[in-house]
């Protein structure tokens, strides 16, 4: 059986910590950086929870600055 | 052999056009100047030298289309009559901030407002000290005849393209709508577009095979560069001024006084003046043929010479302030015109200039 | 699997498209603008069009749209948009031409030009962002601006008598004999996304194919004006906006 797997990059300058990324995800990979801020003063996004991440791209896609690339990788498993 | 035909100064703006190679004409019907978008139609030439002609929705829309055609690199213009002019001054203002190359005929009407349908000169401020928004200046071409109507076409759109700003040809409704002799200028064909990419490397046409992009913008929010960006249209409206003042001068050699005026009018005062000849009396004529720049030094070193200047206008008294300026008040200048639409016949300005300068006839 | 390998040998199912540039968009955070920049650069791109296609900005949150896609750019000025696309789209026909405008750059200040570059079947595309309210001036209302809904200048709600009715300029255009696609698409969510890249691409396809005006709007958000936070704005949108404007062809002949 196949198994999905995906990743995210991030250009964190460029993030506004908008947000939607986080929103969109459907299998809560993603979050807003509670804490630390980019050059410009925004809470940038990066994946909390990578394991869970399927490539789907929702994230990228509804990104209003292209901040995120989208990889995916399709695992045999017995 | 030269091909004389007769016809109206606005249709010899249609022609000369076509033939100049003009890429695009936008416009909207006015009266005195709807025989430009009229000639264009008839003639179509989209058939023969492809040049675009459209009819736009409104003179906004117009010289907006001009301003993009323009931004494109193409050769464009458009044509209207003072109230539509006013209506055109914010896409001027943009032509001239973005730097781009467009002739513009205003055929002018009386005003204010509405005003009338009958010739005026009344735009002279409007077209000589901006007109729209900001600093700017428009090289503006005064035709008496409907010879220079076509042959300012031509000499209009060419110096746009070498200042890489506007140009008004500003006419009076005598010019626009009285037939004469003319001979119409040469054809020259079109720009190819392969042409324009070469000799406006700046248009926004497609970036073709260009690395960068091009942009066509008269915004820039940030202080340092604007004033970067108004220093260097300054800069050009000073080449402008020292290069292209022209004037024509009849009677001018031994005269002790000086008649100003420009358009039609200018042609009016010339048989006033030799009428006032036959009387003895030695007047001149200075007939600006630019209008901004203006002749200033020509009537600077005139002024000297004679006692006294009468300027001669369709309007209320607009380019007397720019000859008082050249005279720098060393003598009198006086105005004489007529409003509304009047024209004065040569009688009239032989009398007033007598009002003005009554010592003239006993010399 | 670690991110990095995932990284490093698997694919690349999404990029930053490459026709957008650099420059990090002046756009407040969570701006619909943003997404649809994003994708008209993709359309370019995947139509192979880059060298022959001139965009034309408006004012408005836009005006500097011609940073952010690398192509050729005309500024406009206010509402001006679709007559300087047609000059440029008649002077060179084989140029793929598209107007950004916002709702009041193309259905207040520039009305006329809207309607009759679309009436005379210009060979452009209109890409139209309503989002119901005037950002780069602060908020104030546009002539789509919903009913009761606040903003700067109506501080207690747009009022029927007092500031007329939302207009739905996208129905008005495709009673016109000029338009041969009319859309309303969103970019809220990643399917309303999807979608609205395909209506562009639709779009962009037309001009090239020369079959006269597409108007693509685009009900979008806008956080700052609105006064919400951008998942709040985007609820907000499809509670509210698709309502009065509801997505979908509404003209694709």
């Amino acid at each position: 059986m196949a198994k999905v797997k995906g990743a995210v990059t991030i250009d964190e300058n460029r993030c506004k910590g908008c947000d939607l990324c986080v929103v969109a995800c459907p299998t809560d990979t993603l979050m807003l950086q509670p804490k630390e801020v980019n050059d410009r003063g925004y809470h940038f996004a990066f994946m909390k929870n990578p394991d869970n991440c399927i490539g789907c791209a929702s994230c990228a896609i509804v990104c209003p600055d292209g901040c995120i690339e989208v990889y995916r990788m399709t695992l045999q498993q017995a | 052999m030269e091909e004389v035909k007769l016809m109206k100064g606005n249709e010899a703006i249609a022609h000369a056009a076509i033939r100049a190679g003009i890429d695009g004409y936008f416009g909207y019907p006015i009266t005195p100047q709807s025989e430009v978008l009229e000639t264009l139609e008839a003639e179509m030439p989209w058939r023969t030298t492809g040049m675009v002609v459209l009819q736009a929705e409104s003179e906004v829309a117009a010289i907006n289309m001009v301003y993009g055609g323009a931004a494109a690199g193409k050769a464009v213009m458009t044509s209207s009559s003072s109230p539509g002019i006013s209506l055109k001054q914010e896409g001027i203002s943009y032509i001239a901030a973005a730097e781009l190359p467009a002739l513009i005929v205003n055929v002018m009407r009386g005003g204010p407002g509405l005003g009338t349908i009958q010739p005026s000169q009344a735009d002279y401020f409007q077209a000589t000290k901006g007109g729209g928004h900001g600093d700017y200046h428009l090289i503006v071409l005064s035709p008496a005849s409907v010879q220079e109507m076509a042959d300012f076409v031509v000499e209009g759109i060419d110096l746009s393209f070498k200042y890489r700003t506007p140009v008004m040809i500003l006419a009076d409704g005598v010019v626009g709508q009285m037939m004469e002799k003319v001979v119409l200028p040469p054809f020259r064909p079109r720009r190819t577009d392969e042409q324009v990419r070469e000799q406006c490397p700046w248009a926004a046409m497609g970036k073709g095979d260009r690395k960068h992009r091009n942009i066509v913008t008269s915004l820039e929010l940030d202080p340092a560069p604007m004033e970067v960006n108004n220093e260097r249209l300054q800069a050009t409206y000073k080449r402008i001024a020292e290069n292209e003042a022209r004037c024509k001068e009849f009677y001018t050699d031994d005269a002790e006084y000086l008649i100003v005026a420009f358009g039609s009018i200018a042609r009016i005062s010339l048989k006033a003046i030799e009428e006032m000849r036959e009387m003895g009396i030695k007047v001149g004529l200075l007939r600006p043929v630019t209008l901004w720049p203006f002749p200033t030094k020509e009537i600077e070193r005139l002024s000297k010479q004679v006692k006294g200047i009468l300027t001669v206008e369709l309007n209320a008294g607009q380019m007397i302030e720019d000859v008082k300026l050249a005279a720098e008040c060393k003598i009198p200048v006086h105005h004489f015109g007529r409003m509304g639409g009047i024209v004065p016949n040569p009688g009239e300005i032989t009398h007033a200039f007598l009002s003005a300068f009554p010592e003239a006839k006993q010399n | 699997m670690t991110t990095e390998e995932i990284i490093q040998s698997g694919k690349k199912v999404y990029e930053r498209p490459r026709l957008l540039t650099e420059n990090i968009t002046h756009y407040c955070p969570g701006c619909g603008h943003g997404v649809v920049h994003k994708l008209v650069a993709e359309v370019i791109d995947e139509l192979g069009i880059e060298d022959r296609t001139v965009g034309v900005a408006p004012v408005g949150c836009a005006v500097f749209a011609y940073n952010y896609i690398d192509v050729d750019w005309i500024e406009a000025a206010h509402g001006r948009a679709p007559a300087i696309a047609t000059a440029v789209s008649r002077l060179y026909p084989n140029d793929v031409v598209f107007t950004y405008q916002g709702d009041g750059d193309l259905a207040a200040i520039g009305t006329a030009e809207t309607i009759h570059a679309a009436n005379r079947g210009e060979n452009i595309v209109i890409i139209f962002i309503n989002n119901a309210i005037y950002g780069m001036t602060g908020g104030q209302m546009a002539p789509t601006t919903l009913l009761g809904q606040k903003t700067a200048t109506t501080p207690y709600g747009r009022q029927a008598d007092l500031n007329g009715f939302p207009i739905k300029i996208s129905d008005i255009l495709a009673q016109l004999d000029g338009t041969c696609y009319v859309t309303r698409q969103a970019v809220f969510t990643t399917a309303a996304t999807r979608k609205t890249k395909a209506a562009l691409k639709k779009a962009f396809q037309n001009a090239m194919a020369h079959k006269g005006t597409s108007v693509v709007e685009v009900v979008s958000n806008c956080p700052s004006g609105w006064k919400l936070s951008p998942e709040k704005a985007n609820e907000w949108l499809n509670e509210h906006m698709l309502e009065k404007y509801p997505l979908g062809d509404i003209k694709n002949v």
